[in-house]
């Protein structure tokens, strides 16, 4: 995940931005004569809907197709609320109507199943075939199930869910902490870094604890973590100590919060300290770039896709680029808030290139709320700029929710963590 | 209609709306329709662009805000650099704005509040 950039290894990523656009001008005719440009976006999630709708909406000019299998799409934000019980799952469902309706995508319903880098064209399950100037690809992560022994996708999907692609792996949750007896115990074992959402698990297990004080209060949530730290771990050990001191107990790799293996049989999972057994079991496993980015070789051997950040560009294959939680985006983390900032920024580099001129530097921002109670949020923000040393956070920016912060703060951060669900998914799909 | 005499009216009048704004009241009106339209000639620095982009996620596509946090759609370029720089300086309460506003230069914010002017002047109902 560390790439670096020498100064002439940046120089060299402006130069091929500016080496390709300079072919582009070649290989067409004036802009008003020639044939419109087409885009396709492979995933219509964060990162692929954003560019989609930013680049109609920035140059109506150019012709955007959108392929998402799923008609409505589920975000992974605010699903940890739907398991504390706090939202519904219509709450979380967005469609593409607007982005159809408004913004003129022309949103096809299939899976991409192959892409030809070289002849500028995908492949759809359905039979169809595509041909684009250029490709977006976004399409978010995988799980590399067998990092765990005896967990499988079969078993994700009907006794030990990982919920971290929102949908029915949230509803198998949410239904299994329902039903769950009285004085079982949740296990959610978070895996190491990097993963999508890095401050996710302990949002849910902060709101699998509310829900459990209220409805189970004889069961914990015990959090069997790969990890020595995560994300807001100050923020959240201080809510949690607040809140929920003898219902969560937080184990790091260390002090046998490894897990090696699970047992969906006998309900338990393997640590180093012995098999530690749960009324609901939450496996998050180790996570790569999705299929499509795989099978398109647009991996490195780091399972993620190196990108050019100035436009997001594979530098594996040109023409082609990958955001989102698939991409090798130096500082920035794998979430959905990235995804968005980084499909912006990819629609306006590629209709900069599309135009034949050289595409800005990028800027980028990431802001995530985690809720730990109703009325009680905590957030951490950045902004990101491209140095020789590639895409870092902006010292001095950004930062955590003060650890002194009063009740009022915590209550207004939660107040806007639902102004921001409310904007960013109209910003997006809407 | 509306919006399109107050496009007219701002086609003439550029220099002056960077320093007042677009009119929130006639621009406002079409709610939903509101599309920003291509630039014809390059009007607007690329750069500002880039880094306003990033407003949106928070405060809604173009500034309309649908949820609590505040919409600065049709606010002038004048108000947008002033309220940006006083986060930045801590001069204005905020949770979470006012360490948004640390990573931008003043420039840089010089650059957000044009563009957010420009790109007011091209929204047509």
């Amino acid at each position: 995940m560390d790439h670096k950039f020498t100064r002439r290894g940046f120089n060299k990523l402006v130069l091929s931005g500016i080496a390709g656009s300079t072919l582009g001008a070649f290989g067409a005719a004036t802009p008003l004569f020639a044939a419109q440009k087409h885009v396709v976006v492979v995933g219509g999630g964060f990162g692929g809907a954003s560019a989609a709708k930013y680049i109609r909406k920035l140059e109506p000019s150019i012709a955007v197709t959108l392929v998402e299998p799923d008609s409505t799409f589920y975000t992974c934000p605010f699903s940890n609320w739907v398991m504390g019980g706090l939202k519904e799952m219509s709450d979380i469902a967005q469609t593409f109507d607007i982005l159809k309706n408004r913004y003129s995508v022309d949103v096809i319903h299939d899976l991409v199943t192959e892409i030809d880098p070289v002849n500028h064209s995908v492949k759809l399950k359905g039979g169809k075939e595509l041909k684009y100037d250029r490709l977006v690809v976004s399409p978010g992560i995988d799980f590399k199930y067998d990092a765990v022994e005896g967990y499988s996708e079969e078993v994700a999907n009907t006794v030990m869910p990982h919920a971290y692609k929102a949908g029915p792996q949230t509803e198998l949750m949410t239904t299994q902490l329902k039903n769950m007896k009285d004085g079982d115990n949740v296990l959610i074992c978070p895996p190491g870094n990097p993963f999508r959402c890095p401050p996710g698990p302990y949002e849910r297990a902060s709101l699998v604890a509310h829900f459990l004080k209220k409805y189970k209060p004889n069961s914990k949530v015990i959090i069997l973590d790969d990890k020595e730290k995560f994300s807001k771990q100050g923020l959240f050990m201080k809510g949690w100590q607040r809140l929920y001191s003898d219902i969560i107990e937080w184990r790091s790799g260390s002090m046998g919060g490894k897990i090696s293996a699970v047992d969906a049989d006998a309900m338990t999972v393997e640590t180093e300290f012995g098999p530690e057994k749960g009324g609901v079991i939450n496996v998050i496993p180790p996570q790569m770039a999705g299929k499509i980015a795989r099978d398109a070789g647009l991996t490195d051997s780091s399972g993620w896709c190196p990108v050019n950040p100035i436009t997001f560009e594979s530098t594996i294959h040109p023409g082609v680029h990958v955001i989102g939680d698939a991409c090798i985006a130096g500082a920035m983390p794998k979430s959905g808030f990235a995804a968005s900032s980084q499909g912006k920024v990819t629609a306006a580099g590629i209709i900069r290139l599309m135009q034949g001129k050289v595409p800005a530097p990028p800027s980028l921002v990431n802001t995530c709320y985690s809720l730990v109670a109703p009325g009680y949020a905590v957030s951490v923000a950045a902004v990101y700029k491209l140095t020789s040393d590639g895409i870092v956070s902006i010292k001095g920016a950004g930062g955590l929710t003060p650890m002194d912060a009063d009740d009022d703060q915590l209550s207004e951060e939660a107040v806007y963590a639902r102004g921001w669900y409310r904007n960013i998914a109209q910003d997006i799909w809407g | 209609m509306a919006g399109k005499i107050a496009s007219w009216l701002a086609a003439g009048m550029i220099g002056a709306a960077a320093l007042s704004g677009c009119n929130p009241q006639s621009s406002e009106n079409g709610g939903n329709a509101v599309q920003t339209a291509a630039p014809a000639e390059e009007e607007f620095n690329p750069r500002g662009q880039i880094l306003a982009l990033s407003c949106a996620s928070c405060h809604g596509t173009d500034g309309k805000s649908e949820g609590i946090m505040p919409g600065f759609y049709g606010k002038s370029q004048v108000y947008l650099e002033n309220a940006l720089k006083q986060f930045k300086n801590d001069e204005r309460y905020s949770t979470v704005m006012g360490r948004h506003a640390k990573g931008y230069t003043d420039e840089e914010i010089k650059l957000i509040a044009e563009y957010f002017g420009w790109a007011c002047q091209q929204t047509t109902n």
